[in-house]
């Protein structure tokens, strides 16, 4: 008797224990303010209203992607394909789109509507492939977003053939391109995009059964939850998403070409980790992926008004997402004792 | 090692204990046993779940080490500190659930870890084929060392894994529930083997529930109630129920609540759901408990699944109000107006999410098709607790820091705001104290009084006796005893499974 109650961990206080069950929430918070702080005292440039629209903008299409990611990461999937499937998106809007006379490619002009709805149809199809392959045949989402990566990756391919075009529906152009009374258009639609996405996930029963499947599957498939649908549903919202953020980008860039948006890929799933949804599932939500872009955008842009090794950057993400990675695997080690205790 | 050698003859048993007890957390498992296992015998262990059986059997294998009294091993004491310490002195033991490597050959198998190889470091394949054929022969068995394990039915798997425990070097054989997964000629080249192991002066523990099996093979017989050794018997001359009666007790004055039951079916009621298959056939009628009762393994789990449309039941044909139904997902069976509350809550319950989540999971889409109204569902789950007498009485807390019986009651309390049409529990009392048993009785029976179909499946007598008013014995998938009328007890429900 003695022995199993000298076994169990030391009661922490409650404090302790709340700051530790809030680990994933406040950690990201801290590193956002401390580089704020460092950015700022060691670049003049850094810390004016102007630079702050340039982060926003420059993390906007991110932002996009990360919304669905988020969706995904979850309910405990992954979704590899996010930018490869903005890449064959943005592609196949401009291949329904005339190109200037230069251009060599055998595209198919629509109307610039139709273009929209068709691209946005076989960006749904891609979804329903992915959802398809991962709920009704049982492939682990991790290796079938892999092949869907690829697939896109051939798709881009094969309609531009190593041309760029540059030419995008009037919609895409204003969108991916413009401004609303003065703000870069890109950063309205994100905004959309993440208030839409917290709402539903806060107030909206979908939401509630993301959060049920991620937390507890099996729980959730004997509460009667329709399990398949809910990350079918999941992956799809991430492939639309992603496909927004692909039509946009090639109008923001101004072209589109292959392997545009391979930086995407690893910036959408270190946003989402960084900012402190879990790997696991369940908890988490567009708040952390808000502050994991920003996190993200501060780094980068800083990066750059500090005079820095381009190089070095790129070891510097590197470290940042493994730092993130740890903080994320170990919030959740620090919870397990708590709940572990059989009831 | 030289186990006969030290005991010195036929007279000194192989293995024995005295006065071995054992308490987890201050409860007592077991106490006082005497067991003694002789050299060239097999030695039949019977009881009822939770009678010590298999805490005497993890003591000598080395599972349990902080237990009272002493254990001889040829005569020497012994006090093995882990399964590995028990094996090195010749104890091994074959489980119910087998750790067989599926994807690897029959000869890796029975060398897995312990591989031969050759000087130069290499896995030395034909000795080790030669070598594992040889095992298998000396079982007089004839199997391809080469054959993918996975490809073997069970029973040879078994085999195969007994192969591997005697090339370790076992002289005490324990072997758990080793018959529960195994098609009678199966059972009778087990039986075969077992007799040859005997014959070579091998000591031999026979764990099971299935008591014609164990009269068949058996030399002796101990009986376990209650955490004691009520008795060791020959078997020649030992029958079923004289078994049965040691393994419940008889009690000439008056029997307990749940050791008797007089069912009450009536077969006027309309059958609410039903399922057909081969073997199996079960009625369920509105306003009436049905019991289901089987040992672990008997398919009463697979058969609850089906039920509520997770995993199929092969050529079974399901009706819900007389109409056939295919439920191909738990989300159709429970639009279907089924409902399930599984054996283990941890896989119903969200343990980190408060107790109103956990309830209103299965009704959101009757709250709202859109939108979550968490004042209609702290409102919903507020009247649960106050119905079911949930302790704390608070919506927001986490199920995980609730009780064991309280979490019940919160898996329950999920199907009672629109009653479902069916509902199935699968050990819906098992691990409970007795104050939190009583309650889900009661709300189990008044469930019925509002007409509910309730299918309670168990593997303890008592539960099945308790509640049902129509029973259902299974044993390997199939129905073996269906009644409806008349005075029940245990010793029916233990010979029929």
């Amino acid at each position: 008797m003695s022995s199993t109650a000298e076994s169990r961990p030391p009661r922490r206080s409650a404090a302790m224990g709340f700051l530790l069950g809030q680990l994933r929430n406040i950690a990201p918070v801290i590193v956002l303010i401390a580089m704020v702080a460092f950015f700022s005292s060691t670049s003049s440039t850094f810390l004016t209203v102007a630079n702050f629209m340039n982060i926003l903008s420059q993390i906007s299409l991110t932002a996009i992607i990360a919304v669905g990611l988020t969706f995904v990461i979850l309910t405990a999937e992954i979704d590899l394909s996010v930018a490869a499937v903005a890449n064959a998106v943005g592609i196949m809007v401009a291949y329904f789109t005339l190109q200037p006379e230069y251009v060599n490619i055998a595209n198919m002009p629509v109307h610039g509507v139709l273009a929209i709805v068709l691209t946005l149809a076989a960006c749904f199809a891609i979804g329903l492939t992915t959802a398809f392959g991962v709920t009704v045949i049982g492939i682990p989402s991790f290796i079938m977003t892999l092949a869907m990566m690829q697939i896109a990756n051939g798709v881009s391919a094969m309609l531009v053939r190593g041309q760029i075009a540059y030419n995008f529906p009037d919609a895409i152009t204003f969108l991916g391109s413009g401004s609303i009374f003065g703000v870069r258009a890109t950063i309205v639609v994100a905004l959309v995009f993440l208030v839409t996405a917290h709402l539903v996930l806060t107030y909206t029963r979908f939401g509630r059964y993301v959060y049920m499947v991620g937390g507890n599957r099996e729980a959730a498939e004997y509460s009667g939850v329709n399990v398949r649908f809910v990350i079918g549903a999941v992956l799809v919202i991430g492939a639309m998403c992603s496909g927004v953020a692909g039509m946009l980008g090639v109008a923001y860039f101004g072209s589109a070409q292959q392997t545009q948006f391979d930086t995407y890929l690893l910036d959408a799933i270190a946003a989402v980790v960084v900012g402190g949804t879990s790997l696991f599932g369940g908890r988490g939500g567009i708040g952390n992926t808000v502050i994991g872009l920003l996190v993200l955008g501060v780094l980068n842009n800083g990066l750059d008004h500090i005079q820095i090794d381009s190089f070095l950057k790129i070891l510097i993400r590197g470290l940042i997402l493994l730092a993130a990675l740890i903080v994320n695997v170990y919030a959740q080690a620090l919870r397990a004792p708590r709940t572990a205790d059989e009831g | 090692m030289n186990l006969e050698q030290a005991g010195g003859g036929a007279t000194a048993p192989l293995l024995e204990l005295r006065g071995a007890g054992k308490s987890f957390g201050g409860v007592t498992a077991l106490e006082g046993v005497d067991f003694d296992l002789r050299a060239g015998e097999i030695h039949g262990l019977v009881g009822e779940n939770g009678a010590g059986k298999s805490t005497t059997m993890k003591i000598i294998a080395g599972v349990h080490h902080d237990y009272r009294g002493e254990m001889l091993v040829g005569g020497r004491p012994a006090r093995f500190r882990s399964p590995g310490e028990a094996l090195a002195a010749g104890v091994g033991m074959v489980h119910q659930e087998l750790s067989v490597a599926p994807e690897l050959t029959v000869a890796e198998n029975v060398f897995l870890g312990a591989q031969p190889v050759t000087r130069l470091g290499l896995v030395d394949w034909s000795r080790m084929n030669r070598e594992a054929r040889g095992l298998i022969t000396s079982l007089g068995l004839d199997l391809d060392p080469r054959a993918r394990m996975g490809d073997l039915p069970v029973g040879l798997q078994q085999m195969v894994e007994l192969a591997r425990v005697l090339f370790s070097g076992a002289r005490i054989l324990i072997l758990d529930e080793p018959t529960s997964a195994l098609s009678p000629p199966e059972v009778e080249r087990l039986f075969t083997v077992l007799r040859r192991l005997r014959g070579e002066g091998r000591g031999l523990i026979f764990i099971s529930h299935f008591l014609d099996d164990v009269l068949a093979i058996s030399d002796r017989v101990t009986v376990f109630r209650n955490g004691r050794r009520v008795t060791t018997e020959p078997v020649a001359g030992l029958t079923k129920d004289a078994v049965i009666g040691h393994m419940i007790g008889r009690r000439s004055a008056e029997l307990h609540m749940g050791e008797t039951a007089e069912l009450r079916g009536d077969d006027a009621r309309p059958v609410a759901m039903s399922l057909r298959a081969p073997g199996l056939d079960i009625d369920l009628r509105a306003g009436e408990i049905t019991g289901v009762y089987g040992f672990m393994g008997c398919g009463q789990i697979e058969l609850a699944r089906a039920l509520f449309g997770k995993g199929r039941i092969r050529g079974a044909r399901i009706e819900i109000d007389g109409r056939p139904v295919s439920l191909r997902s738990t989300a159709a069976a429970r639009a279907a107006g089924v409902a399930y509350v599984p054996e283990n809550r941890r896989m119903m319950l969200f343990r980190e999410a408060p107790v109103y989540k956990n309830v209103s999971i299965a009704i959101l889409d009757r709250i709202h098709r859109v939108w979550l109204r968490p004042k209609a569902e702290r409102r919903i789950a507020q009247t649960h607790i106050a119905d079911l007498q949930i302790r704390p009485p608070q919506a927001g807390i986490a199920v995980g820091s609730l009780s064991g019986g309280n979490q019940q009651k919160v898996a329950l309390a999920k199907w009672l705001t629109h009653l479902p049409k069916v509902l199935i529990l699968s050990e819906p009392t098992r691990g409970m104290d007795v104050g939190a048993k009583e309650d889900v009785i009661r709300i189990l029976r008044s469930l019925r009084d509002r007409g509910v179909a309730v299918l309670v499946l168990s593997t303890e007598p008592e539960t099945i006796l308790t509640l049902a008013e129509r029973v259902l014995v299974m044993r390997k998938g199939a129905a073996t005893l269906s009644l409806s009328r008349g005075r029940i007890d245990k010793s029916h429900l233990l010979a029929a499974a």
